[in-house]
């Protein structure tokens, strides 16, 4: 059994399995259907994402997670359509609010970004412009969608500031982001995101350049804002512990495509692909000290010739327990085990579960 | 802000002064002598240069000519030669040997012809270079782009005399298309003034804008690819939006600053220019000191050029903090 990995037959076995919490009857604010990003470049095709699929429903929070270049940051820039389209492929469906943003008019896209969707990047001394004042910054975003006055764009941008938390909103607003700490900066970026009152966050590693003190209260606000707005938000993050603090449902990704999705308890506390359990074993732990770091093996797979079959293979521990280099050969469809309808993975392994009870669960702290 | 001004100011004449000083005793470690030159013709007897030598005071140890010269700039001084004593005021950069002109009043006619060729070769730089430059960086890799950037390269790659020839010969001489190179003073007749000028703008205008154009590309592709760059683009605002208010802005002070610094260096004169297009600024004269062994005359355009550098220096420093609000003048 030797079918060569081609894009096709990977849409072929996302289509046959039915994706999480994905119904046909498009209900959820944001629904990604066999996304595939691709990127031509002098090397080759760069396929950043191949073959995603997830939904995310109002009021809830769900984290994509994964190592740098798993295509985490590609497929939630796809769905506010920043792309470049000159030099990018994308094929599949995001669906965001009703609308297809998959194709969609640049000036179509404009009127959803930051209005319906917004985003919040990873490190926000260098996502904030370093000439233009915080507030006016904000306001920028505000003017765009409302037909306002500049006054009135400036005051609702320093009640943003305000309600993420930030002293002095008023004085504050007018001063440059290089006056700003970086956790003010970070709520000044929140404040950013959400001064449309968008119905979706995108929130790109908010917390990656943070200290772990400022960590927490970023996240609690983020936690406390959607509580206040209704909000959906998409995390994005390498960091385990962020996950387990605020998300509801989770999407492990490796390679460009996902390989485990489910709730946080599901996957945090019974997760049955090897990669999470080299991602869960890779957290250091108080009381482990003295014990070696534990590291998953190798190195992320090249995005421009992917392994055949499973793209985590070569890095698997387990890739020998299934019989006839199926591992090596076939892409696993993303399909839940039995009595798990909610908790898909992309996996050869017959008996994960076993695996992990006897074997691995008591690796991870 | 002041004490750091004059702080700067005084960095500035220390490094002018520098200037003066290397540039004395290089001119004399040289082998250019102006009493030989001036003496003119072979038949020229050891007397007679020895009496253009002593007039001259060019017998004196050349430390005591640089401080007699320092001294002038800064108090002015008599100037004996010939027999004859003249008042020389400050700043007095003493009189050319060849022509016997104050060198002060040559830099004052010669000064306003360099200026006047910068002022439109400088214009024609933003104008061509900052908006060519831009429409390639939104345009990166494709065809066009690589046709801007092919076309830049390749008229940077010429000598800047050969077309400069070649268009004076087509255009002035050949076909009387563009006026002969002629300078007549903005005050006494505008037209004329720029008729004048306009070969010159015109061929170093677009012969130099190709570096411009190629800084403005590299530093707008820079900003383009910043992530606030990409912030904007996530708030909705329209391409023209993201690409001039949030990449231009980032992208312009880099530009700013090598346009100052060039600018600086510039008034040192268009040698090339100013030679094939028949406009004698200041580039023209030091040249033509030099070949003269005038050292007055030489010394003047030095001090001139470098305090120019300097002076501009300090400018794009100053400009920087009204650009950049992360810069404080302190």
């Amino acid at each position: 059994m030797t079918t060569p990995t081609s894009p096709i037959q990977d849409t072929a076995v996302l289509g046959r399995s039915a994706p999480v919490r994905h119904s046909t009857t498009s209900t959820h604010l944001l629904e990604v259907t066999d996304l595939k990003v691709q990127f031509p470049t002098a090397d080759g095709l760069v396929s950043a994402v191949s073959g995603m699929s997830y939904s995310v429903d109002l009021g809830k929070t769900m984290a994509i997670v994964g190592e740098s270049g798993s295509g985490k940051s590609v497929s939630s820039l796809a769905v506010l359509g920043l792309h470049n389209p000159k030099r990018t492929l994308m094929s599949g469906s995001i669906k965001l609010d009703g609308t297809e943003i998959i194709g969609l008019s640049e000036d179509k896209l404009r009127r959803l970004r930051s209005n319906v969707a917004a985003m919040i990047f990873q490190d926000p001394q260098s996502a904030l412009h370093p000439f233009y004042k915080v507030g006016d910054q904000i306001a920028e975003a505000y003017s765009e969608h409302h037909d306002v006055s500049k006054a009135k764009a400036r005051a609702r941008a320093v009640e943003m500031l305000d309600r993420v938390g930030i002293p002095n909103p008023l004085r504050r607003s007018k001063q440059y982001p290089h006056e700003f700490s970086g956790g003010m900066r970070q709520r000044a970026m929140i404040a950013l995101g959400l001064v449309n009152d968008p119905k979706l966050l995108i929130a790109d590693e908010p917390t990656t350049a943070l200290d772990v003190t400022v960590q927490a209260q970023i996240l609690d606000l983020l936690n406390d804002l959607q509580k206040e707005f209704g909000s959906a938000i998409v995390l994005i993050t390498h960091d385990l512990a962020v996950v387990a603090e605020v998300a509801d449902d989770v999407l492990v990704m490796y390679g460009g495509r996902c390989v485990e999705s489910g709730t946080v308890h599901e996957v945090l506390a019974a997760p049955r692909h090897p990669y999470t359990w080299g991602l869960l074993s890779s957290v250091p732990t108080l009381g482990s000290e003295g014990t070696e770091l534990h590291a998953i093996r190798g190195a992320p797979p090249s995005l421009i010739s992917l392994p055949t079959g499973c793209s985590f293979h070569p890095r698997c521990d387990f890739a020998s327990r299934v019989p006839e280099g199926l591992c090596s050969s076939v892409l696993p469809e993303l399909s839940p085990r039995p009595g798990q309808s909610e908790h898909p993975i992309r996996c050869h392994l017959t008996t994960p579960a076993d695996i992990y009870e006897d074997e691995v669960a008591s690796t991870i702290g | 802000m002041l004490f750091y001004l004059f702080r700067r100011i005084a960095l500035a004449l220390s490094v002018v002064t520098a200037t003066m000083i290397m540039g004395f005793f290089l001119f004399f470690a040289g082998p250019g002598d102006p009493a030989l030159n001036l003496c003119g013709d072979n038949k020229c007897s050891a007397q007679r240069v020895s009496d253009i030598r002593k007039s001259f005071h060019l017998d004196e140890p050349v430390l005591r000519q640089l401080g007699d010269y320092a001294l002038g700039i800064v108090k002015g001084r008599e100037i004996t030669s010939g027999g004859f004593t003249r008042p020389c005021p400050a700043p007095c950069l003493g009189y050319s040997f060849k022509t016997d002109q104050p060198v002060t009043g040559i830099l004052l006619t010669k000064v306003p012809v360099t200026l006047s060729i910068l002022v439109g070769v400088f214009i024609l730089y933003a104008l061509i270079g900052l908006p060519t430059g831009v429409y390639a960086a939104n345009r990166r890799g494709t065809s066009v782009d690589r046709l801007i950037v092919g076309t830049t390269q390749t008229i940077g790659s010429i000598p800047y005399f050969i077309p400069a020839l070649l268009f004076s010969l087509y255009f002035t001489i050949i076909h009387t298309w563009v006026p002969r190179g002629q300078y007549t003073s903005i005050l006494d007749n505008p037209v004329k003034w720029a008729s004048g000028l306009l070969a010159a703008w015109i061929v170093l205008g677009i012969y130099g804008s190709t570096g411009y154009t190629r800084y403005a590309r590299a530093s707008m592709v820079e900003a383009l690819a910043q992530d606030y760059v990409r912030t904007a683009q996530s708030k909705g605002i329209s391409h023209r939006r993201v690409l001039f208010k949030h990449g231009l802005r980032a992208a312009l002070s880099p530009v700013l600053t090598i346009f100052g610094l060039d600018l600086g260096a510039s008034f040192g004169g268009a040698v090339f220019t100013e030679t094939i297009f028949d406009l004698h600024g200041v580039g023209f004269t030091a040249v033509n000191a030099l070949s003269t062994s005038d050292l007055p005359v030489i010394l003047g355009c030095l001090i001139f050029a470098a305090a120019m550098i300097v002076m501009m220096n300090i400018v794009v420093d100053f400009a920087y903090g009204l650009v950049d609000p992360r810069v404080k003048i302190a």
